[in-house]
């Protein structure tokens, strides 16, 4: 076979091209160095106007609140330092358990989410109950409200008294949240199979890769990883909402401020509460956002399809 | 034995909706040759080859893929596919794979070959088509030649019985196209069974033993490529290669 041999030149060249000045005796043109420093004045006066424009901002902020007929009470009942300081220790003790939650609910509901999403996505008439089933559930749990599947879980199953079924709040306040979180999960996970074009799966069924074997190398790996932004925004979102399982009486950071509120009739622990929880999200949310910009980088240099 | 069509098609009708797009299409591909599918776009080439691989189901007719019927119902279709590469006008590889995980795929998950045997002959066939160096790259690293040449290897790597190649070059640039060209003539060189929709007309008169010219749906003319480009009978065959050759494309 004689076959065509020339890949080897091309790609060097290519990034040659790309280089500013690489090698040769550039020296910048006038007509560049004016463009430069006039970009650099106006980079300057942009910063300029930020600062002023956030200054009034704060200032303007300031004078609202503390000008507000009733901010000295407000001040006393929601930042008051002593409380603060009580109640600090105590909430982050109870975040351990919003932590442990969120963990294992995390788990669950990426593993369930993904069920469900393959058996709404599974083709073929033995699997219509399955499909129908799993259509049933997104739409029951999606538009159920977290609240009021909580309260059903954590008051409703101890009521019926079933023996071997635990009562622990903790327990049935993480079943409810993965309860729900799946169904929005399983939705994220459906929109990238589907978003997956059908080439792909064309391309693998014509290597004679069976329905399951396409979706599970081809389908599958391409939906998750498109999938990821939104799927840590759901994980955030899950992460405050475990702050909810306080309503069963689970002693988690919510809960904690709650205890020293009602004894002390200052509000200054939630406060506390809601700090705690924001300063443990906003990790989570910068990390979705880089790894969102990475992936938008790469579709911008044609990378996936 | 070799007197058995590798491919025979036999009063095929495919319609989408309301458009018939295939009509009583007859056709028959015997074993080592290429078969070239020339005609305007629309005229039904790429659903031909869609079907006899059952990525689209026909609507009547009856298609045999060496004497055995691939469109009975009670036909293993995996098993069939199994037997028949496609190459693709838009490449379709994986963009998740690298080149040889692309190549590797069907042979390990679908005929159950060892990772080293599998990875071996993928290396060997790519350095065949000139790609050894491409073996760890993602296919969005290569030119569009590069990755069309990635999908026949692709295709190859099961040891099809018959190769379909559904207008392979059109979506490359014209310098591209060449070392596309290259790779189909050697695989006919090394009587591989091929079956090829193509604008290509130069290079189906050159390569093709068989030329069917379809037109909305039907097979009007076929023949060698002598016959086809040299003596078109019908009207329309004519008048389809006169706007060909003033498109300077033959």
């Amino acid at each position: 076979m004689t076959l065509v041999k020339d890949d080897s030149g091309r790609e060097s060249e290519d990034d040659k091209g790309d280089m500013p000045g690489g090698g040769d005796a550039y020296v910048p043109s006038q007509r560049r160095l004016d463009r430069e420093r006039y970009k650099r004045a106006r980079a300057r006066r942009a910063t300029a106007i930020a600062a002023l424009s956030t200054l009034i901002t704060a200032v303007v902020l300031y004078v609202v609140v503390v000008s507000a007929p009733g901010w000295e009470r407000t001040k006393e009942t929601f930042f008051d330092a002593h409380y603060a300081r009580e109640a600090l220790p105590k909430v982050l003790e109870g975040l351990w358990l919003n932590v442990r939650l969120l963990l294992i609910c995390g788990v669950l509901v990426l593993v369930l989410g993904m069920l469900i999403a393959i058996a709404r996505t599974l083709p073929g008439p033995v699997f219509f109950p399955l499909r129908a089933l799993a259509a049933a559930y997104t739409d029951f749990f999606r538009g159920l409200p977290l609240i009021i599947n909580l309260m059903i879980v954590v008051f409703g199953v101890p009521a019926l008294r079933l023996q071997g079924v635990t009562v622990d709040p903790v327990w049935l306040g993480g079943t409810a949240l993965t309860l729900t979180y799946s169904a929005y999960v399983a939705e994220v996970f459906r929109a990238g199979i589907e978003s997956v074009h059908p080439s792909q799966r064309a391309a693998a069924r014509s290597l004679g890769l069976t329905n399951r074997q396409a979706l599970r190398h081809v389908v599958l790996p391409q939906a998750v990883r498109r999938q990821v932004p939104p799927l840590l925004n759901d994980l955030v979102s899950l992460q405050k909402d475990t702050g909810l399982v306080s309503i069963g009486g689970a002693v988690d950071a919510v809960r904690a401020a709650d205890i020293i509120a009602q004894r002390s009739l200052n509000y200054t622990p939630y406060i506390v509460a809601g700090l705690v929880f924001v300063a443990l999200t906003i990790p989570m949310t910068r990390f979705t956002d880089w790894v969102t910009a990475r992936m938008d980088r790469r579709r911008a240099q044609g990378g996936a399809i | 034995m070799s007197d058995v069509p590798v491919l025979r098609m036999e009063s095929v009708r495919k319609t989408f909706g309301d458009s018939v797009v295939l009509r009583d299409v007859d056709l028959e591909v015997a074993p080592h040759t290429v078969t070239a599918l020339i005609g305007a776009s629309g005229s039904g080439k790429s659903t031909l080859l869609r079907c006899a691989n059952l990525l689209e189901e026909i609507d009547d007719g009856a298609i045999w893929l060496d004497g055995e019927e691939i469109t009975d119902p009670r036909v293993d279709q995996d098993a069939v596919r199994r037997r028949i590469g496609v190459v693709f006008q838009a490449y379709n590889l994986f963009p998740h794979m690298t080149v040889l995980e692309n190549i590797t795929l069907a042979p390990r998950r679908v005929h159950g070959v060892s990772r080293e045997e599998a990875e071996q002959r993928g290396r060997e066939l790519l350095e065949r088509l000139g790609l050894g160096g491409k073996a760890g790259e993602y296919p969005d690293r290569l030119s569009g030649g590069q990755q069309q040449r990635v999908a026949i290897v692709r295709a190859l790597a099961v040891r099809p019985r018959l190769l379909l190649l559904d207008e392979v070059t059109a979506a490359l640039d014209p310098e591209l196209v060449g070392e596309v060209l290259n790779v189909v003539r050697d695989l006919k060189e090394d009587g591989m069974t091929m079956v090829l929709a193509t604008h290509e007309m130069g290079f189906a008169r050159d390569v093709a033993d068989q030329v069917c010219f379809l037109d909305s749906g039907v097979v009007l003319e076929r023949g060698t490529a002598e016959q086809v480009f040299g003596d078109p009978q019908r009207e329309r065959t004519q008048r389809f290669l006169r706007r060909i050759v003033e498109a300077g494309r033959l």
